[in-house]
């Protein structure tokens, strides 16, 4: 009988082999879901931090849909930009379904809601403290709206993590735009959910094990970050 | 402003990092097709054994989406794909009728089994007849797994219900317990709650976690599982690659091809029969 002892040895057995499949499988698993969360920041942070800092009408709906939208199911998000990818869809001509592209859109899609919405909450608890100051300088929105993402900014790699987890966690989407392509399209969840399909379910908790313990490390890397960029600014 | 340079700068690296993200990893070649598959091909590992023979012949490379049989004629009818490899020749038919596919050719066969837990509630073990294998879950209500998602093997299974002249739609949620999913997924749930299901027998000698099943229904040529392959039409899709696609299907097709397909063995067993024209 399979077992979660049995799990931990594959895990192992597999990061020490470390087997060519798997590191190809983890390289784009990273490249996908940090290409994604670095577009989500780059839409996110700005979208963010103008809504928290906007004042007009029916911005309460547009706070509460940003909200909604963090709990885009993946795969919802996946059908959506299979319809557009599609040969038969508006956007077919490209011929991005079924490449590691297609996965990078996907997921930022799903996860910018997240960065956006967490980055609104973050700026608009700080705003109160800066805004008069900035206003006596005469700073405009524009300005107001860099001085106080970078005022956030230790907050705001806290928000990248909870991106990327999502990100990297997620199935459902890159499944259906990506087509689990073996050595094309194939990241760590969706080799998972193959394996589970085969019923091999100690390899597919042993990846299950190797995928938390790659998550582990990017959060030691940010928190590493976190720490030398707060060091920083108090020198 | 050092911040304003700083957030400048940051700002070029991400979408440095988001165009590193979006670019091919290598230098983009043409030289592949898309095939729209079945599960049972990928995972009982055919298609990984004989897709290596066929690029080292043509170059050709080979990238499998292997889903269940009815969302694989779907993608193929949107264009997603340039060869269509499934198990359902009414729905292969429909889809050449449509004008989505070239022409259908037999590739291959298996069969389905029945498999059940040992305890065999239903008493079918070692029955060859699956209408009356059915019946006999079907009266006793012991739990039945079924696909329930369009797959070539859910097409079977349904089939079967209705020659057992059951409607098993209306014991959906009691005894008959639609998963929805793959045929991995479907017998990992059956293995769980000790239920019957219907299987290719590819899947199921691969399959890994067979917990306390067993066949129980075999043998007979209702069971009879047919292969079909279709390159999808160029002239309705422009983009698909007709050529390669053809290369593809000519080699399956070939002694070569058939040949191959007759020496893949799992656990010592020939897994698919060749039966092409």
């Amino acid at each position: 009988m399979q077992d979660l002892g049995g799990a931990f040895a594959q895990a192992l057995w597999l990061i020490i082999e470390l087997d060519r499949d798997l590191v190809e499988i983890v390289g784009l698993s990273l490249r996908v879901s940090l290409s994604a969360v670095l577009l989500a920041a780059l839409i996110g942070f700005p979208l963010g931090a103008a809504i928290a800092v906007a004042r007009f009408p029916g911005r309460g709906v547009v706070v509460a849909a940003l909200n909604t939208f963090m709990g885009l199911p993946p795969v919802v998000v996946g059908l959506l930009i299979y319809v557009l990818l599609s040969r038969a869809g508006p956007l077919g001509e490209l011929g991005l379904l079924y490449t590691p592209s297609a996965m990078v859109v996907a997921q930022t899609v799903l996860v910018t809601p997240i960065v956006a919405a967490l980055t609104r909450q973050t700026v608009e608890d700080l705003r109160g403290e800066y805004e008069e100051q900035l206003h006596a300088f005469g700073v405009g929105a524009g300005g107001l709206v860099a001085t106080l993402l970078w005022e956030a900014r230790l907050s705001l790699v806290t928000v990248l993590l909870a991106g990327f987890g999502r990100a990297v966690a997620e199935v459902g989407a890159v499944i259906i735009v990506g087509g689990n392509i073996n050595h094309v399209t194939r990241v760590m969840t969706t080799a998972i959910a193959l394996e589970t399909s085969k019923g091999d379910l100690e390899l597919a908790l042993g990846l299950g094990i190797v995928l938390l313990v790659i998550v582990l490390v990017i959060n030691g890397l940010a928190s590493g970050l976190r720490s030398a960029v707060a060091q920083a600014s108090h020198v | 402003m050092i911040r304003r340079t700083l957030l400048r700068g940051m700002f070029a690296a991400a979408l440095l990092a988001a165009a590193w993200g979006l670019t091919p990893a290598q230098a983009e070649d043409d030289n592949f097709i898309i095939v729209q598959s079945t599960t049972s091909t990928q995972n009982s590992g055919l298609l990984d054994y004989l897709l290596p023979m066929f690029t080292e012949k043509t170059g050709i490379e080979v990238r499998v989406v292997a889903v269940g049989t009815g969302q694989a004629i779907n993608n193929a009818a949107n264009g997603d794909g340039d060869v269509l490899l499934v198990h359902a020749k009414p729905a292969e038919e429909a889809f050449v009728a449509e004008g989505n596919g070239v022409e259908r050719f037999d590739l291959m066969y298996n069969d389905f089994v029945i498999v059940g837990p040992s305890a065999d509630p239903a008493g079918i073990a070692g029955t060859s007849d699956p209408v009356a294998a059915l019946q006999a879950i079907a009266a006793s209500g012991a739990t039945f797994a079924s696909r329930g998602d369009d797959s070539g093997t859910n097409k079977a299974e349904l089939k079967l219900w209705q020659a057992a002249g059951v409607d098993p739609a209306s014991a959906s949620g009691d005894w008959y317990r639609e998963t929805g999913s793959g045929m991995g997924a479907t017998l990992n749930a059956a293995a769980g709650m000790g239920a019957y299901t219907l299987t290719d027998r590819a899947t199921w000698v691969a399959f890994e976690n067979k917990g306390d099943l067993e066949i129980v229904t075999q043998g007979d040529p209702a069971l009879f599982n047919q292969y079909g392959v279709i390159l999808v039409n160029p002239e309705k899709f422009p983009s698909v690659k007709a050529d390669q696609g053809q290369q593809f299907i000519d080699w399956l097709l070939s002694d070569e091809g058939q040949a191959a397909i007759a020496s893949f063995q799992v656990n010592g067993q020939q897994l698919f029969f060749p039966n092409a024209q």
